[in-house]
């Protein structure tokens, strides 16, 4: 038996963690190699040596889900939700038909209270299981928190008040690919004191809201779309061993079909693709060299920091993350999607990150604003 | 669960409807004499519907419509009637996306989001809200649909454009109850509907009496001037056009105060509350920019009403025609020089210029005596109906006076009062 919220994060959010079943062990049995350790050395609180120990099973099977997923369950116990975002994202982007990563990224995103992207993974991770009961907890907890987002927009006052407590609950394994009857996502294991909303609402809230596509921007994954209303899980894949010899080029296709789709139209290699592709460089470059100053000055005055950061605060993390990092950093893109309307554009790319330590790719989207000639960055967005 | 708080916002938006229903019936009977004031506002709910129709199909428009965010927020509370929560909060977020500053529909959006998790009492159901906030945004909403529903018709016309002078291209007709203001273009003299604008008065309603008292005057103005952006502060929004309150006649009645201006809104505010500024008329700042291109500085007339009165076309015409007559017949009297058939155009409790009535009799009596003929011409006329009760009209226009002795132009503004059924002049003077 795991213990209760023992995952605390410096924004004093507490994460109602599942407790993790011994059936678990027995739930995956065609787990190669060391996984089982992994999770033992998780369970023992042990996250340096789980990290080593997975990165290891990794390096000979870099596509497997249930190994990418436990290295972002310690990502997130060692209190690098930035990495782990972006090894949930990865993972959400390669195997889109799994809820679990989806849920997982959300309880990051609302960890640094990004609400909204928060709502759109847990909307995904409904839709890819509409049965999904902790799903639809967590989004519960994710409307109040952008209703009272709203309400602080609209009433102009500051509800940042201690007292509302998140309380995601952080799914801590891929259950829904485990085909194991006995072993659903419902299960009311988790030990809460606040009462939990009974079946039959449950049913039929999510129905509403899975049918109804909101507004949230989904990526598209027809793929995933699921059979509603089956309350048991189903799986297509039985086993963990089957989603990790999955191929996964399909899978990867189709999550990269939607970024790619857009691109199609021949881009007008125009002067304004020209110029902005020239500030992305300047701007990696910048970063690679850990130019600070000139990194930061891609950045236009209206460009408004993740997390309501202050600029000035920003700035300062941006410093210390960028010029107080030891070793070499290298950024680098590929090939970027450029779509310009007037003065403003929206540019899509892969990025590369290297640093001692830490490799990652993300899909990340700037949108840049030109002024006095210069393209500078306005929004930027990892996904 | 779900259908609980799908209840209440229902009721909620019954009650917004409701509340507009009552507060027209309740202004039917008080003015029973202006029969035909209410009549205008009684467009059926149809014809916005229609016209709301093509802003369902077009994803984001991304072009301004006069009518602003109504349309949008009309539909937001007819999908909470139909209980249709979801399409409410796309609908919702989709406004958001093009009125980010809008604080109404970001209220809507919280109530919408947390009706999604619990049940909630009502508009605003956030835990801890200020009163006074929430009560500000929703009588917000209660303006921005009753506007939406009872868009002015065709056939009528604000009883107080009576006549526009030539060049006065726009007049702005603003009317504080709504909260709402409308631009009528000149059409050879006939007033003729081009847009309206969801607009806040004064803190403390209208009817202007003194400085500092946070009300908005009531009365015919016009613009004296255009302030732009950059002379102003970032409250002032996208500019400022100040009018000439205290008028004439505001100050014979002895009211003061001044700095009454039409403005735009602080970047960070889409719109701000109905009652809400210090006596300004307060437009959105793409409103503001919207109607700028209509104003003419030290022309187009302001006319600021507690209520809007709306006449047909007919009795607007029976109206104006009475009042040139009587316009024409004192313009003929004075040529008589019949000099007490003239004075019988004035008011006994006339006052000008420091004169009451008898000084004035006696000094017209003396000019005329020495008169051999005299010719007056009146050139671009305007009449417009001062709002109010009492029944009084601001006419102005070129006087070319010519004499045996004395030939003098001048701009002349007259204040015509009705008493016992005439029209009587109650103050002239130089404009």
């Amino acid at each position: 038996m795991a213990t209760k919220s023992f995952f605390r994060t410096q924004t004093g959010v507490t994460l109602r963690a599942i407790f993790f079943g011994a059936a678990i062990a027995a739930a995956f049995p065609a787990l190669a190699d060391n996984l089982p350790d992994v999770q033992k050395l998780i369970k023992q609180g042990q996250y340096p040596q789980a990290l080593s120990k997975v990165d290891a099973f990794l390096a000979s099977k870099p596509k497997d889900a249930q190994g990418r997923f436990l290295k972002g369950l310690i990502l997130t116990e060692l209190n690098k939700p930035n990495e782990a975002i972006a090894v949930f994202t990865k993972l959400t982007e390669d195997y889109p038909e799994l809820p679990e990563p989806y849920n997982n990224l959300a309880v990051l995103y609302a960890q640094q209270k990004q609400y909204d992207k928060a709502r759109t993974a847990l909307e995904m991770a409904i839709r890819t299981h509409p049965a999904y009961a902790i799903a639809y907890e967590n989004l519960g907890d994710v409307y109040a928190k952008l209703a009272s987002q709203a309400y602080d927009k609209a009433l102009q006052i500051d509800s940042s008040n201690p007292t509302a407590q998140n309380k995601l609950a952080l799914i801590r394994d891929l259950i829904s690919t485990s085909g194991k009857p006995g072993v659903k996502p419902q299960m009311p294991a988790v030990a809460k004191a606040e009462p939990v909303k009974t079946e039959p609402a449950k049913q039929a809230e999510p129905a509403k809201v899975a049918t109804a596509p909101a507004a949230a921007p989904v990526p598209a994954t027809p793929a995933a779309a699921p059979a509603p209303a089956t309350p048991s899980v189903k799986t297509t894949a039985p086993t963990a061993a089957v989603v990790a010899t999955t191929p996964t080029t399909t899978m990867a296709a189709a999550a990269a079909a939607p970024a790619k789709a857009a691109p199609a139209a021949p881009a007008k290699a125009d002067a304004g693709n020209e110029e902005i592709r020239k500030a992305l460089s300047g701007w990696a470059a910048a970063w690679s060299n850990k130019e600070v100053k000139t990194y930061l000055a891609y950045y236009g005055p209206e460009f408004k920091p993740p997390k309501g950061m202050s600029r000035k605060a920003w700035e300062t993390q941006r410093e210390e993350r960028i010029a107080g990092k030891g070793g070499k950093i290298s950024v680098t893109f590929d090939e970027p999607t450029i779509t310009i309307s007037g003065d403003k554009a929206t540019v899509k790319f892969r990025q590369h990150y290297k640093a001692p330590g830490l490799s990652t790719s993300s899909n990340k989207t700037l949108v840049m604003g030109r002024s006095g000639g210069k393209w500078l960055i306005v929004d930027e967005d990892i996904r | 669960m779900a259908g609980r708080s799908k209840l209440l916002l229902f009721a909620l938006a019954v009650c917004l409807a409701a509340g507009g229903a009552h507060a027209n019936s309740s202004k039917q009977s008080k003015k029973k004499k202006a029969k035909t004031s209410q009549k205008a506002p009684a467009v059926t709910a149809a014809a916005p519907l229609a016209a709301a129709l093509p802003l369902a199909t077009a994803a984001l428009p991304t072009t301004v419509s006069d009518s602003g965010p109504e349309p949008q927020l009309a539909r937001v509370f007819e999908a909470i009637e139909q209980n249709n929560l979801d399409q409410a909060l796309q609908l919702t977020e989709s406004l958001l996306k093009q009125y980010p500053n809008f604080r109404l529909a970001h209220l809507i959006r919280g109530d919408l989001l947390l009706a999604r998790t619990k049940p909630i009492s009502g508009f605003g159901a956030a835990a801890g809200a200020p009163t006074d906030k929430v009560a500000d945004l929703r009588e917000e909403a209660v303006a921005r649909l009753k506007a939406y529903r009872s868009k002015p018709s065709a056939n009528y016309v604000p009883r107080y454009l009576l006549q526009m002078q030539p060049d006065q291209q726009h007049a702005i007709v603003v009317d504080t109850q709504k909260s709402r203001l409308y631009v009528y273009a000149n059409d050879n003299g006939r007033p003729r509907f081009v847009a309206d604008y969801y607009i806040s008065q004064g803190k403390l309603g209208a009817n202007k009496v003194s400085e500092g008292d946070k009300k908005t005057p009531v009365g015919v103005y016009h613009v004296t001037a255009s302030l732009p952006r950059q002379k102003l502060s970032d409250f002032y929004g996208s500019g400022a056009f100040p009018i000439n309150y205290p008028n004439e006649w505001d100050k014979q009645q002895g009211r003061n105060g001044h700095g009454i201006w039409l403005h735009g809104t602080p970047s960070d505010t889409f719109s701000r509350p109905p009652k809400a500024s210090d006596g300004c008329v307060v437009l959105a700042n793409r409103d503001l920019d919207a109607i700028a291109k209509n104003l003419q500085i030290g022309l187009t007339p302001v006319i600021i009403s507690n209520s809007v009165e709306w006449l047909s076309l007919d009795d607007w015409n029976k109206e104006r025609n009475e009042l040139n007559k009587t316009l024409e017949a004192w313009r003929t009297d004075w040529e008589s020089r019949d000099t007490e058939r003239f004075l019988q155009h004035y008011s006994r409790s006339f006052k000008a210029n420091g004169q009451n009535f008898e000084q004035f009799a006696a000094q017209k009596r003396q000019v005329n005596a020495s008169k051999q003929w005299i010719k007056v011409k009146a050139a671009n006329l305007s009449v417009f109906r001062n709002p109010g009760k009492d029944e009084v009209v601001v006419v102005t226009f070129e006087q070319q006076y010519s004499s045996n002795n004395l030939d003098n132009a001048m701009k002349k503004r007259q204040y015509w009062k009705r008493e016992d059924g005439k029209w009587k002049i109650i103050y002239e003077g130089a404009a």
